[in-house]
């Protein structure tokens, strides 16, 4: 007996633990759910706030520097190992920044005992041009060679003479030189100097292949600039040796240089800030902005934009820096640059960001040069005692909330735009990614889906809900709601190579149906009001849908059988024509239409599920008072059940735009998918749905693209989950109060 | 009027007209998708038309009609065709498809019926199937053996040509299943013993010994695929012996080898009878054999098991967590706000777009999950991602978390139902709440579950969206389930008939070849897809039926 209890007590023992593991076990099942909404939440915000991340800086290296001199320019190689100054005697020394030999100098050069003038071209082409007082020019580019010694990254740093090392006589009569500038690309070299004289002059260097030893030779010829100023301040010549600048003061002089027998002055004009004189300007990359700097810290950006059919330097935007700008130092790939002014302050810019990303003062003495990185993640910094490597994070410089939602003015658009562009073949891109167009198309697109989904699904809950006999309601609600089911891809295929075809061979047709179905219903109805009462009873209300499904299957035949007639005789037999010549309404096979009456289907069956719960489910109480008041069942319908269940339909109408908002295959295959902003009916759209079935297998994991993309899909997920939260509680409450009732 | 307008008959009327327009649209779109996804497989008539062409020069066309359109005679006025002056006003366009693709300039070809001068239908043409070009219609004119003709009366030959086929087959079958099987056994055998010689270097476990005896058995696997190879070659050596001469529409004679054909048939001779076996046997291909010319033509197989598996391991994973989770909400929730928030998080986790879970698996699945099993179990195949790139896993997780709430909402619906009596006796009875929930509930619920689980399999079969992120692709080598070990491929991408309809009707160099594949393949899909919801709806419906009569 004793033993039996105890077993007994064991077994229970053993049984209430497992109870106990049983409950514990399934509550954190349970939240497991919530668990991974949270989780699907933060996992995107993980990603996506990176771009809206400051910028920050922290010194990585920093030396001593042996000789005081005032430095000229500054480089780095792209690990960030080995970094090179020019100081302003035009000596070329490059120093290590490894943790092992820091500072040391590895490699020294000097083109000219003495330099007269240097010029630095664009950081991408990385190469100095030095003259002496003979107004003869070499031409060096430091470069850096990659070895992998015992499988370690080994750089080290090495000299090009691309147009060899003979010194180039740019004057013609051993002259010195005022001004230089130098650019090169693969087959062309250009000098534009200035000569002592004030004379211009422009130096076109040709490369020519040996056929038989390989051998590269740099044919020379010379011009002179005509109407050249007579003070010269600065000169700067793009890298596609297109155009030339002069900078006299505030006046800007560019030439055409792209043929080298009509060099001739495009246009002139002053760049100043207002109240303010320019200290210096730079080029952005890829060449076609010009960055002026304004003695009062003004940085402000042209670029040439379409006029009259006239390409036109034109002011574009303005940045804040720092009073007394020394440099302007642009990005290798990317469209930010950095300047540095008189009192030491650095700061970081993005043009298509259009805001300062940073700003330090780095430096107490005057002398502050940088220079960044070729992958934008380091800065090299000198001044008068000491060079400082810094690492910058600034992953995503172009992504700012005013690049993302507002018009930005971008190179070579003729004004400021809401574009969706993302790649390009071309690393010097500047990518437009402007959420603005591709949000609108899915408002556009929800909006005709709703637009076409919403009198019917909610009309047909009505009748369901409170007309249709109850042995009928049994199968006409699951066969609507099945639809639902339906998988969208479907839906979108048939819209697409079905439907457009359809509509657009019979859009008369298609229009008329808009007023040949409802009229039918109207006439049938006027009909049946008219029969005698013997025939009219037999007919019920309950079965309406049964007799008019014949009545709308005739009507809709007829409408598109009429369609061609209708063709002819309103529209010349070419719709298509019609609409694009006589009313200049764009119209795309794929359109809004398309996708209205597509996703308008794929919305139905959630809306009307919706409203004929909330309808069904009014009290009966409720009708039956009503009707016994004396109202007619359209009055009890209207006044009485429609009012109560209103907050019903209102979330059954929030849950199908929630649907609409999010669907990806349906406006992917219905639509030409262009990111375009206009209402017309007969033009697609782009979703952020669409854009990101289309564009997220291509983008790079980490990149801005990448991060944009999933912004897009964050900003769906909080978009559906709002509406849906809403959606909820008014279902919540509407039950409470039912069930109150 | 303005009384009867009052009296509410007319809206009522189009409240009912907004049924039967849904209803309209419900029905017209199966029947829709249902016509031209059979009619596909229905040997078609194949005409012959002789065509007036402007000079007055006449030619032959031989094909099926595959669309008719109505014009009107200004679009085609204004388009700069002459002639057509004293014509009615709308004209009817045929599509007609040629085949013959390496003999045309276009396969499908629009003529108007004011250029057609007769319309015959064409006594013994034949239609060949092929492994590349699609169809090619023609008379046979005479078989050739190693290039020689066969001396054969007319009436023998489609006899003949049959039995020949019949051995180019086997021959093609047996070099299929050589390559498919034997040689890719060797590949992949090959491949692993280069991970593992990898894996042993990336250890420094690597001694000379082992690197001999892995040199050995690839050096074996090696001499074993040369033989295999010589088989290969063997095989396709014997299947080049035969041709066929066959004659097209403009009379030219053309030579087929019978290793590019795969059928042949003749429509316009067939029989009632002959032409729905054929029908059958069309519908037998089509969901038995691969895809072939970019998916444009063949069959869906592939596709088939891919969805079928992918959605068979989600079920496995959705299952037990969707049926925890509602348990948790009906049986052990306290009325408190985390019960609040879990019930708002399931019906936001219903409504959250698919796309965004595509782009949550594949940023968190992918890349995090999948990157950091390649980190730690699959060093030796970086930097060739193993788990971390999109494949069946994935995606059926991914589907997992988009279908956990069909399967909450349809089980907690079925727990509710069950009467609260039958609980309390049983823990009247000494029972503990867990036992209770094992013994009692649960398989009083199971049909629910049944349920929950089918519309969830309903719903993951045919999305794509999430899909298109996470791992499908247009074209897979291998299935996700093979001979090698260790047969379940989970790290595989796999192809998926939603995304085969996407593909195949919007991506594909020749839409209008594939069209009427799209429409099998969709009805195909959605044959499945309503057939599990209809399922899931009769479950329901006889578990309500059972617990009212429980309930009283």
């Amino acid at each position: 007996m004793e033993r039996d209890l105890a077993t007994t007590l064991r077994a229970n023992k053993k049984r209430v633990i497992k109870d106990k593991l049983v409950k514990y076990g399934v509550t954190g099942g349970g939240s497991l759910v919530l668990v991974t909404l949270l989780l699907i939440f933060g996992y995107l915000l993980y990603v996506v706030l990176p771009i809206f991340a400051p910028v920050s800086i922290d010194q990585t290296q920093s030396f001593k520097r042996q000789d005081p001199t005032t430095i000229y320019a500054l480089g780095i190689d792209e690990q960030n190992e080995v970094a090179y100054q020019v100081d302003e005697l035009g000596l070329l020394t490059f120093y290590s920044l490894r943790e092992n030999d820091l500072g040391e100098n590895l490699l020294q050069y000097q083109a000219f005992p003495s330099i007269n003038k240097i010029a630095r071209t664009t950081s991408s082409t990385g190469t100095f041009a030095f003259s002496n007082g003979q107004g003869e020019v070499k031409i060096v580019k430091p470069d850096f060679i990659t070895t992998y010694p015992k499988d370690k990254r080994m750089i080290t740093p090495q000299l090009r003479f691309p147009l060899g090392e003979d010194p180039l006589s740019v004057s013609d009569n051993k002259q010195a030189l005022k001004q230089l500038s130098f650019e090169m690309n693969s087959d062309y070299a250009a000098v534009a100097a200035v000569q002592s004289d004030g004379k211009g002059v422009f130096l076109l260097l040709s490369a020519e292949e040996n056929m038989m030893t390989g051998e590269t030779t740099w044919e020379q010829e010379s011009f002179e600039l005509p109407s050249f100023p007579h003070h010269v301040d600065q000169l700067l010549l793009t890298p596609n040796l297109r155009k030339l600048f002069v900078r006299n003061g505030n006046n800007l002089l560019v030439y055409d240089i792209s043929e080298s027998n009509n060099i001739r002055v495009l246009s002139a004009f002053q760049i100043n800030a207002k109240d303010s004189n320019v200290s210096t300007i730079q080029l952005l990359t890829g060449a076609s902005s010009l960055l002026v700097a304004n003695e009062n810290g003004v940085v402000s950006q042209w670029f040439e934009v379409l006029k009259d059919n006239k390409r036109e330097f034109t002011y574009i935007r303005d940045f804040k820096a720092s009073k007394n700008i020394t440099s302007i130092v642009p990005e290798y790939y990317r469209k930010g640059f950095m300047t540095t002014s008189k009192s030491g302050e650095l700061s970081i810019f993005h043009s298509t960001g259009e805001t300062k990303l940073f700003t330090e003062s780095l430096t107490s003495t005057d002398s502050l040069v940088v220079a960044i990185s070729p992958r934008a993640n380091a800065i090299l910094v000198a001044d008068k005692s000491f060079i400082k490597l810094y690492h910058v994070d600034n992953e995503h410089p172009e992504i700012t909330w005013s690049a993302l939602w507002q018009e930005v003015w971008y190179e070579g658009y003729p004004e400021p735009q809401y574009v969706w562009q993302s790649t390009s073949a071309s690393d010097e891109f500047e990518a437009k990614m402007s959420l603005v167009p591709i949000s609108f198309g899915t408002i556009k697109a929800a909006f005709y889906a709703m637009l076409f989904a919403v009198p019917i699904a909610v009309s047909a809950a009505i009748y369901t809900a409170y007309f249709m006999t109850p042995s009928i309601r049994t199968y006409i609600k699951p066969t609507v709601e099945i639809m639902e089911a339906l998988p969208t891809v479907i839906l979108g295929f048939l819209a697409g190579l079905w439907l457009a075809p359809i509509v657009e061979n019979q859009l008369p047709g298609i229009l008329l149906l808009l007023i040949s179905l409802p009229v039918s219903v109207l006439i049938a109805a006027l009909i049946w009001s008219n029969l005698p009462k013997s025939l009219s009873d037999r007919i019920s209300e309950g079965v309406l849908p049964l007799v008019l499904l014949p009545i709308l299957f005739i009507t809709g035949y007829f409408s598109m059988a009429f369609s061609d007639t209708l063709e002819l005789w309103l529209f010349n037999g070419d719709t298509r024509m019609y609409l694009t010549n006589e009313l200049g309404i764009n119209f795309d096979q794929r359109n809004s239409l398309i996708v209205g009456i597509a996703m308008g289907f794929a919305v139905i069956p959630t809306i009307f599920s919706i409203a004929e719960d909330a309808i069904f489910s009014v009290p009966k109480s409720l009708t039956m008072g009503s009707l016994a008041l004396g109202a007619t069942r359209w009055q009890t319908l209207s006044k009485v059940v429609l009012l109560t269940a209103s907050p019903g339909i209102f979330s059954a109408i929030m849950m199908g735009m929630g649907r609409a908002v999010g669907e990806t295959m349906i406006v992917l295959m219905a639509t030409g998918n262009t990111p375009i902003m206009d209402w017309n009916i007969f033009e697609g759209m782009r979703t952020l749905s669409a854009n990101i079935a289309v564009e997220m297998p291509e983008s790079a994991v980490g990149s801005s693209h990448y991060r944009v993309l999933f912004l897009a899909a964050f900003v769906l997920f909080i978009f559906t989950f709002v509406v849906n939260t809403i959606a909820e509680f008014v279902r919540q409450r509407l039950r409470e109060k039912y069930s109150s009732l | 009027m303005g009384k009867w307008f009052k009296s509410g008959t007319p809206w009522i009327w189009m409240t009912g007209g907004a049924v039967s327009l849904s209803l309209i649209a419900v029905l017209g779109l199966f029947i829709l998708i249902g016509w031209r996804g059979l009619s596909f497989f229905w040997p078609a008539t194949v005409y012959e038309f002789s065509m007036q062409v402007e000079d007055g020069h006449q030619s032959t066309l031989i094909g099926e009609i595959y669309d008719t359109e109505h014009v009107l005679k200004e679009q085609l006025i204004s388009a700069g065709i002459k002639g057509l002056e004293n014509k009615p006003d709308s004209l009817d366009r045929f599509l007609i498809k040629i085949g013959n693709r390496e003999y045309v300039d276009l396969d499908f070809q629009w003529i108007l019926e004011t250029s057609i001068k007769s319309t015959t239908v064409a006594d013994n043409i034949v239609v060949f199937e092929r492994t590349k070009n699609g169809n090619f219609y023609g008379y046979i004119d005479g078989i050739k053996v190693n290039g020689q003709a066969l001396d054969i009366k007319p009436n023998g030959l489609v006899r003949e040509l049959s039995e020949r086929l019949e051995r180019a087959l086997a021959l093609r079958s047996k070099e299929d299943d050589l390559l498919s099987g034997e040689i890719g056994r060797i590949n992949y055998e090959l491949e692993r013993i280069r991970l593992q010689e990898r894996k042993l270097q990336l250890d420094g476990k690597l001694t000379d010994k082992k690197q001999l005896e892995l040199k050995g058995q690839s050096e074996q696997l090696q001499n074993e695929y040369l033989a295999l190879e010589t088989e290969l070659f063997d095989y396709r050596e014997q299947a080049k012996r035969d041709s066929v001469v066959v004659k097209d529409m403009t009379g030219r004679l053309v030579t087929m080898p019978l290793s590019y054909i795969l059928d042949f048939y003749q429509p316009n001779n067939m029989t009632l009878t002959q032409k729905i076996g054929h029908w059958f046997h069309q519908v037998y291909k089509f969901v038995s054999s691969d895809p072939r010319e970019a998916n444009t033509e063949g069959g869906v197989f592939p596709a088939i098991f891919g969805t079928v598996f992918m959605v068979m391991l989600m079920a496995v994973i959705v299952t037990p967590f969707g049926v925890i989770a509602a348990i948790y909400l009906h049986e052990y929730a306290a009325k408190n706000s985390i019960t609040k928030f879990i019930r708002i998080a399931v019906i936001n986790l219903a409504g959250v777009p698919s796309i965004v879970y595509g782009v949550f698996g594949l940023g968190f699945f992918v890349y995090i999950l999948g990157g950091s099993i390649d980190q730690l179990f699959y060093p030796e195949a970086l930097p060739a991602p193993t788990f971390g790139s999109p494949g069946v896993l994935w995606s059926a997780l991914t589907l997992a978390i988009l279908t956990l709430p069909v399967v909450i909402v349809s089980t907690e619906e079925g727990l509710s139902r069950i009467p609260s009596t039958l609980r309390e006796g049983s823990l009247a009875l000494g029972a503990t709440k867990s036992e209770t929930l094992w013994r009692i509930v649960i398989p009083m619920a199971s049909p629910a579950i049944m349920t929950g689980l089918i519309l969830a399999v309903a719903r993951a079969a045919g999305e794509v969206a999430p899909l298109m992120l996470v791992g499908v692709v247009k074209m897979a080598p291998t299935l996700p389930l093979d001979g090698n070990f260790p047969y379940l491929h989970l790290d595989r991408k796999f192809m998926h008939l939603g995304f085969h309809i996407y593909d195949v009707g919007f991506q594909s160099p020749n839409v209008e070849a594939a069209r009427p594949l799209v429409y099998a393949t969709s009805f195909l899909l959605v044959t499945v897809i309503i057939g599990l919801n209809l399922a899931a709806i009769s479950i329901r419906n006889n578990l309500r039926e059972k617990y009212r009569s429980l309930e009283h």
